[in-house]
């Protein structure tokens, strides 16, 4: 897939833009759908849903041991319910956490296609979806983490997950050191798109551990 | 099918490349193209099944030679003429050219939370019992068909443990074709990196969702012949 080069053809986009905008027409035309409720799906991927969202779930995690309980056992419900957050829906029908720790580390692909959390992480970024990314994760996720810039010990396992059917993978990264009295909102705060896939790892930024 | 879309274990496409503060979009059409299938399917003419089984049938040099959106516009033009919505000659000239299928009205923008929120769920009830336990020796059958399917070829034909059973989900596979939704038990099957790919791989353990119909039981050598060994529950 071609999306590792995303500025270097800009004809074809204009051409695209012409193309989407045409067949939107028709099918408004056709009765099919509404461009309003086109709008109010984008605002809703673009500004509302997205990794934010699982930041604050793993948040409580490192926080309530009886939420992280119930999210490893349970993560539909301890992400969707009320008394979790209410996050549900379109792409998360059937979630698992994964909890990372210093002896197993967690690693989220989908190489058939670009199946994602999005209730928590929203729609996923384009390396997510490219064919680097879905190449590699399974056969080389070590050389993937390197791409990222991530070194795990080499006793730690690497286990990857690869998303075949419709259940939907978040994974809990390991709560940094120094992080003891830090509330929900601060750890929130420090939590990476990427360390919910298992791309990252959550860090303490130099300049809050030196205030910790 | 063994389409461009199976890309596990190839090589040759470079490093990984993430994109600091990447935009959920990169251009208007493509947030137009994401709502418009969105929308599209919200019509309720087609499965997710059917819909990734129409972005894996573009030839495999036009797939990888399209970016993720070109990919979704192509597949629901495709859709949209299989399933009767759209004219082949209406994409072409872009007007209207006879009237739309009955029964379809398009949800509205205040419906949209609603429907997000009711999603798919795939999980449904089976009568019969699973066929394979948590810990149970299985081996993925070596299976090429030519529509869609969920096992991906680095993971046919190999030997993994089940690490969870997760209940009766839809079977893709038929599911895609329009030929119901068939649902089977569902597990993940843990495959160690060398049984995968050999000495070479950093990969400690690659865990697959397989539907049963994938599996069989490692320690029933006869079953890769084709005859059913009634294992074990």
């Amino acid at each position: 897939m071609a999306d590792n080069a995303p500025h270097s053809h800009p004809n074809a986009l204009s051409d695209m833009d012409v193309r989407v905008r045409a067949l939107e027409t028709l099918l408004v035309q056709k009765g099919y759908i509404d461009p309003a409720a086109l709008d109010e799906l984008i605002d809703t991927y673009e500004h509302r849903v997205g990794p934010h969202n699982g930041a604050r779930v793993v948040a409580r995690a490192w926080s309530d041991p009886a939420y992280k309980e119930w999210l490893l056992r349970d993560a539909t419900a301890a992400v969707g319910e009320p008394g979790g957050f209410g996050f549900v829906g379109r792409q998360g029908e059937h979630l698992i956490a994964l909890e990372n720790t210093p002896q197993v580390h967690n690693l989220v692909v989908c190489t058939l296609c670009s199946c994602y959390p999005w209730p928590v992480l929203g729609l996923p970024p384009v390396w997510y979806k490219s064919a680097p990314y879905r190449s590699k994760a399974v056969i080389d996720p070590r050389g993937v983490l390197a791409d990222f810039g991530v070194s795990l010990p080499a006793q730690t396992e690497v286990r990857v997950w690869d998303s075949t059917a419709e259940l939907r993978y978040l994974v809990l990264p390991i709560r940094p050191p120094g992080t003891d009295d830090f509330s929900e909102a601060q750890l929130a705060a420090l939590v990476t798109r990427d360390a919910m896939i298992g791309t990252g790892i959550v860090t303490l930024p130099r300049s809050a551990g030196a205030q910790a | 099918m063994n389409g461009a879309q199976d890309l596990g274990g190839m090589m040759g496409f470079g490093p990984v490349l993430p994109e600091p503060d990447e935009p959920v979009f990169h251009a208007e059409w493509e947030r137009r193209a994401f709502a418009i299938t969105v929308a599209s399917g919200f019509c309720g003419r087609w499965n997710i099944d059917m819909a990734r089984s129409a972005r894996e049938s573009l030839s495999p040099p036009q797939y990888l030679a399209s970016s993720y959106y070109e990919i979704w516009f192509e597949g629901l033009r495709r859709l949209l003429t299989a399933r009767g919505m759209v004219g082949a000659d209406e994409l072409e000239s872009g007007s209207v050219l006879r009237a739309p299928l009955p029964g379809i009205s398009a949800v509205a923008r205040d419906r949209v939370a609603e429907v997000l929120a009711r999603g798919g769920p795939t999980e449904r009830t089976l009568a019969s019992p699973a066929r394979f336990r948590v810990g149970q020796s299985v081996r993925t059958r070596n299976l090429n068909p030519t529509g869609h399917t969920r096992l991906p070829r680095y993971a046919r034909d190999k030997v993994g443990t089940v690490v969870a059973l997760h209940g009766g989900h839809v079977f893709p596979d038929t599911n895609a074709r329009g030929e119901g939704e068939a649902p089977q038990w569902l597990y993940t099957v843990a495959f160690s990196g060398r049984a995968l790919w050999g000495e070479q791989s950093s990969a400690d353990s690659v865990r697959v969702d397989c539907w049963e119909s994938y599996l069989m039981d490692a320690d029933a050598p006869d079953e890769r012949q084709g005859a059913r060994a009634g294992g074990p529950a």
